[in-house]
């Protein structure tokens, strides 16, 4: 093994990315004496200004990366509780307007929780099923909206499969029925390109560590023209023009801004490296029997893919693969012993969705990661099918769909 | 999910050396195995259990057992605990083994006791197919 790998490799980028090294740097200037550590809202001493003017730096580096302006961005503590903001901000706004909103079933937890909250508070939603390729399709949201509909919140790149949602054509649709579009953009800044200044989005979520940011910070874009009105969920002194309370963390901010800038800056070459990867993953599984990649390749980013391999357990297979670190499903709902919802939404069969690994990677995944990967992998699944029931079956030509299972 | 320590020893041994761990299979028709699998797959474990049996006195004894179990690494190793618990016993005594005692040699969290609920009934299917066939 080269000396180079980090065990176990880290191929889970979809669940969080390393901090940029660039951006530890700027954050760790941000924080003692000698650095900007003042609070942006001490408007009494240059302590204060500073703080203010590197937050206002961060926040036009977010801006500049989806193309909007800088006004428009409010700082969270993460994608999280923009989603949050977003959904039930407009919902409590505009709830004399109506009271149904179209979602989706492959939406983060972020997303589909608030909306469940909002069934509680006497609101209807409507959860769309992806197409077989794992993307929501236009024909589905024309076919759900209703006099009363106030918002329409979609992602913009699904975190298990990581296929894309086409936004443009789903905002251009809200915008003429003049309603409200959401989407969750947590997983696609710095892999695909976003410019609202065409879009017609009215709300944008943003996380900082999905993007070589840290923790604890992300943003929502609220489109001022035309001008879209949120009730704040925190309050308190009426930071970000009254729409998020909370003194601003100067420091995880002026983090984000520089990941953001570098996003910006890297992208081009950032997506190179991550598709030569993507091919090299595909090109070494494909000796492996019986596996299915889940979602459409061609409506995919090659950040992130998600393969069932059939007749072994997903968790068992995790546990083979200990000197990789990735994920079945979301991390968010595996502490449960459920089957992925995102893959049953598309309609893979249950036994498809226990055996499924995510395999996410970034901007400092190696060659030698996937190979090495690739080496443990093939073995793993070779040893688990030499112990699975299932696949002597399928051996033996029987069909599991006809079996009686008990 | 972090797994007790014998969990994960359990799992990796067997895996590493399966037949060292009696992996594998007998003839299902033979007089002498029983068969016993439980589970499904759209539940995400399905344990396959065979007993290979001879009579002793009035009882029948376990002479060698196969397993094979699809299913998270907590079922693996039930399964594979079952087995060595079972070699060498006789029916009467191999129906007295319950989840319990697999789910506390293997320490096996709350979440995943339905993993030794899963090896008991499929010694209990085993054995009933066993005697069947007598």
């Amino acid at each position: 093994m080269s000396k180079n790998i980090q065990l176990p490799i880290y191929l889970d980028y979809a669940s969080t990315t390393p901090v940029d090294p660039r951006v530890a740097e700027k954050i760790s200037s941000h924080l003692k004496m000698d650095g900007v550590f003042g609070n942006p809202a001490s408007r009494s001493h240059k302590y204060g200004w500073k703080a203010e003017e590197a937050v206002e730096e961060a926040r036009s580096h977010v801006a500049n990366l989806v193309n909007c302006d800088p006004r428009e961005i409010v700082w969270t503590s993460g994608a999280t509780e923009a989603d949050n903001l977003a959904i039930k901000g407009v919902a409590n706004f505009y709830n004399s307007k109506g009271k149904h909103i179209i979602t989706s079933k492959i939406e983060h937890k972020a997303v589909l929780d608030p909306c469940r909250q909002l069934e509680r508070d006497g609101f209807e939603v409507t959860y769309l099923d992806p197409d077989a390729g794992g993307c929501i399709t236009l024909d589905s949201i024309k076919a759900a909206v209703r006099e009363d509909t106030i918002l329409i919140s979609i992602m913009h790149l699904n975190n298990e499969l990581g296929t894309l949602n086409d936004i443009e054509a789903i905002g251009s649709f809200a915008r003429s029925k003049k309603i409200f579009f959401h989407v969750d953009a947590a997983q696609s800044t710095g892999k695909v390109d976003i410019d609202l200044s065409k879009l017609c989005v009215d709300l944008m979520s943003f996380s900082a560590h999905k993007t070589y940011g840290p923790k604890g910070i992300g943003a929502l874009y609220v489109s001022r023209k035309p001008r879209v009105r949120i009730e704040a969920q925190i309050h308190g002194g009426g930071h970000e023009r009254g729409m998020r309370s909370g003194t601003l963390p100067t420091h995880q901010i002026v983090g984000m801004g520089e990941a953001f800038r570098l996003a910006k800056e890297e992208m081009q070459a950032d997506r190179q490296h991550v598709a030569q990867l993507h091919q090299r993953f595909l090109n070494g599984v494909d000796g492996i029997e019986e596996i299915y990649v889940n979602g459409d390749l061609d409506r995919k980013v090659p950040n992130i893919i998600n393969i069932s391999f059939a007749y072994v357990e997903g968790e068992s297979l995790i546990m083979a693969l200990k000197d990789v670190a990735v994920s079945s499903g979301s991390a968010c709902t595996s502490a449960s012993l459920e089957p992925s919802y995102v893959l049953r939404a598309l309609g893979r069969k249950d036994e498809l969705a226990h055996s499924s690994i995510r395999f996410s990677f970034g901007r400092f995944t190696s060659n030698e990661d996937v190979d090495h990967t690739l080496s443990i992998l093939s073995h793993a699944v070779e040893r688990l099918r030499e112990l699975s029931p299932l696949w002597e079956m399928h051996l033996d030509g029987v069909d599991l769909d006809k079996v009686e299972w008990n | 999910m972090a797994y007790s320590k014998k969990v994960v020893e359990k799992f990796e041994n067997t895996l590493n050396e399966p037949k060292k761990f009696n992996v594998g299979r007998f003839n299902p028709s033979d007089l002498d195995v029983g068969t016993g699998m439980v589970g499904a797959p759209a539940c995400g474990d399905v344990m396959k259990l065979q007993i290979k049996c001879e009579p002793k006195g009035n009882s029948h004894v376990i002479k060698d057992v196969k397993f094979k179990t699809y299913g998270c690494g907590s079922a693996i190793a039930s399964s594979s605990e079952l087995v060595e618990m079972l070699i060498g016993k006789t029916l009467e005594e191999a129906k007295e083994i319950k989840n319990k005692d697999i789910a506390n040699a293997l320490e096996l969290p709350p979440i995943k006791i339905h993993c030794s609920v899963l090896a008991e009934d499929s010694i209990k299917q085993a054995i009933d197919d066993y005697e069947a066939k007598q």
